[in-house]
């Protein structure tokens, strides 16, 4: 056997960047979603379908849909982070990714951020892009579109923040969907005032600036504390198996 | 007397109210290897995580080449290669880029000149010749576990942990692996393994656990 | 003084230490809840004056408020109680934080429960979506994940510390989620009656103070009492335990 039987480690950087780790976990996570589209677009499904029951529950009068349009779309995308939002980590746990993650000499909550902006790439971004549609179907007009589309753009990232804490915390745990659910929806309850008023205000063509300004101070409340947040979260549930 | 590169001071860890290991002292120097071995829940692979610092359900000390671990945590994890039950191999990736990214994690600049080159090597010196781009789902159990000891051809560390490595390996690969470990050591490098297999490496240390309350020899 | 306090903490991070002082403190908490409470809520619910818009309905306040503010700082302990278990690791805070919760919680329900009892005879419907009364249910709701998240994990020391993460996070949010609650109202329902909006007579303050500290007290007790419990539990092995329990 020719064969070197020898270990000819490769050389590492002396200090690697925070940014290569990052941006290694966020290839590797849209790589694998684009192996697996089922996971990218069931979410999708999922959305669009809750959308399309409540004209079916409630009635299909237009003043009625366009009353409760931003509510529905906004609770929809809330749901559907929700469900998505489990699988996370549990592959990567399951496998032992994870705790390769923890050993590595970067720190876990670079890594951790990196997987959940590319869970948000991967899920949220369809489903902004179809809300537009949706809430045409919901009867709702021109500036509430376009208003739809920034309110879920500066809110869905702070939800996957926030669920992600959530998936961390229960990812050691047999029964997650449910408990992720119970910990995150509270969390939820001010991007959900704020998205769905924005676009209420947009609807009365009333100011809606306020509103998304507020979102946007959550998101950057969200990005400073949450991947500290996970990364805590995620040490606790692979140390304590 | 060259600096041990682990050092473990009057360690205790109990699990579920049960003792598994008190008062452990041993050091590891560099070019040793120590092979632990016990009955199964004897908390062998309780102790390697513990030692390579995915357990903090322990008292006292892990010193990492004479300073505290915790206050040289990056150095250490970046000098520590850990190799467990679970192998972090993702199935719907092919086994390059699997390397790629366990490299990465490891602090290994993708652009390094070669490195594709390399992981060919060591997926080539673990029989995955050919297997480079097909996605792991489609290779058989032991495959897939070569996959990952590919690593130890080219990741950098110095102390290798090592949980039952030979699951799943034919025999041919377990004497390669075998040959492998020695080599490390010869080079200065130190490993950590447990295994049911009898090893046949000269000048290897055993720590047996499992004797009851805790207690624990080194031969 | 740095000292002494660092000599404090130490001592009530031990299980033994904490279990003996709270024995000592218990019969005085005790105590003193009962005095402050048992004339408080007598006067409050019965001879103090009626409030001149309210009627008689006002008194479910000496109740509701108490409840009120010691969900909310039941809350807050448990969160700086979650620092203390992830920063220092002590097991003390791990037990303490596990007892706050079902009884913060149930403060939470008591408050909600006098509230839409307040809320029949002043806006005649059991709930109303007030900015209090939602900013609780959702207070209730944080606790709830809490509760279920320890329930969930089997291992005390980890259960702990995600709930520790989770606690903390919670408190984070909670000024932000009021904050936020409180806008939507003003947004939904510009005019509602408050509960405390007309200038509050001293007879009244001094009851619903009494009633306060009661109600604290009790929340201490209560705390304590379940704390000493889980201490006997975890130190189930311990010699100090079995000596007491005399096995």
């Amino acid at each position: 056997m020719a064969d070197p039987l020898v270990s000819q480690p490769v050389q590492a950087e002396e200090v690697p960047s925070m940014w290569s780790g990052m941006l290694a976990v966020m290839k590797r996570d849209l790589l694998i979603a684009f192996r697996q589209r089922s996971d990218m677009v069931n979410p999708l499904f999922f959305f669009i379908m809750v959308i399309a029951l409540f004209p079916l529950g409630i009635g299909p009068e237009p003043s009625t849909l366009q009353k409760i349009g931003p509510g529905v779309i906004w609770i929809a995308a809330l749901l559907s982070t929700l469900l998505s939002v489990d699988s996370l980590f549990r592959q990567d746990f399951d496998d032992g990714s994870l705790e390769l993650a923890l050993l590595s000499p970067q720190p876990l909550f670079v890594l951790a951020f990196g997987k959940v902006i590319a869970h948000w790439l991967v899920t949220a971004i369809p489903l902004i892009l179809v809300a537009p549609i949706l809430s045409i179907m919901l009867f709702m007009d021109g500036d509430t579109v376009k208003v739809t589309l920034y309110s879920l753009l500066l809110g869905t990232p702070v939800l996957s923040m926030i669920s992600a804490i959530g998936a961390a915390l229960t990812v050691g745990l047999r029964k997650g969907g449910v408990l992720v659910a119970v910990i995150a929806l509270p969390l939820y309850i001010p991007v959900l005032i704020f998205g769905t008023s924005a676009v209420e205000a947009a609807s009365m063509t009333l100011p809606y600036a306020g509103q998304l300004a507020y979102l946007a101070a959550f998101l950057i409340m969200a990005l400073t504390f949450a991947p500290f947040a996970i990364g805590a979260a995620l040490r606790i549930s692979v140390t304590s198996q | 007397m060259t600096t041990a590169l682990l050092q473990t001071v009057k360690l205790f860890c109990e699990r579920d109210d049960r003792v598994l290991i008190r008062d452990l002292d041993f050091t590891l120097h560099p070019g040793e290897v120590m092979q632990i071995e016990g009955p199964n829940g004897s908390g062998k692979t309780t102790l390697l995580r513990i030692l390579c610092g995915l357990s903090d359900d322990y008292e006292g000390d892990i010193r990492w080449q004479g300073e505290a671990r915790h206050q040289v945590d990056s150095r250490f994890r970046s000098d520590t290669l850990y190799f467990g039950h679970l192998t972090g191999v993702k199935f719907s990736l092919s086994p390059r880029e699997n390397l790629r990214w366990i490299l990465q994690l490891k602090g290994v600049s993708p652009k390094l000149a070669g490195l594709d080159e390399r992981i060919d090597q060591a997926l080539k010196s673990v029989g995955l010749h050919s297997y480079e781009d097909v996605p792991v789902y489609s290779l058989s159990a032991g495959q897939k576990r070569r996959v990952a000891l590919a690593r130890l051809f080219v990741e950098p560390a110095r102390l290798w942990v090592l949980d039952e490595p030979f699951t799943a390996i034919d025999r041919k690969g377990v004497e390669q692996l075998e040959g492998l470990i020695q080599s490390h050591a010869e080079m200065g490098g130190s490993v950590l393994i447990t295994t049911h297999h009898a090893l046949e490496l000269s000048a290897i240390r055993k720590l047996q656990l499992g004797l009851g309350k805790g207690t624990w020899r080194i031969h | 003084m740095f000292e002494s306090l660092k000599r404090l903490y130490h001592k009530f991070g031990s299980p033994k230490y904490f279990y003996d002082i709270t024995g000592r403190m218990l019969p005085w908490l005790v105590a003193l809840s009962v005095l402050l409470l048992i004339p408080g809520l007598i006067y409050g619910l019965g001879f103090a004056p009626p409030e001149k818009y309210q009627g008689n309905s006002y008194r479910v306040i000496y109740i509701h408020v108490p409840a009120a503010s010691i969900a909310m700082s039941g809350y807050m302990l448990m969160a700086v109680a979650g620092v203390v278990v992830l920063v220092w690791r002590m097991k003390m805070a791990e037990m303490v934080a596990k007892s706050v919760a079902p009884i913060g919680a149930s403060f939470a329900f008591i408050c909600l429960v006098t509230g839409s009892i307040w809320g029949k005879p002043t806006w005649g419907t059991w709930w109303v979506w007030d900015a209090r009364l939602t900013s609780m249910l959702i207070l209730l709701f944080l606790y709830l994940g809490v509760m279920a998240l320890n329930a969930a994990i089997e291992n005390a020391q980890s259960a702990a510390r995600a709930t520790a993460v989770l606690s903390i996070v919670g408190a984070v949010n909670l000024p932000i989620i009021k904050y936020s609650v409180e806008w939507w109202n003003t947004l939904h329902q510009p005019a509602s009656i408050r509960m405390t909006s007309s200038a509050i007579d001293p007879e009244m303050l001094y009851t619903l103070l009494s009633c306060i500290a009661g109600f604290y007290c009790l929340f201490a007790v209560l705390v304590i009492l379940s704390t000493r419990c889980e201490i006997l539990l975890r130190e189930q092995r311990s010699s100090w335990v079995k000596k007491l329990v005399g096995v």
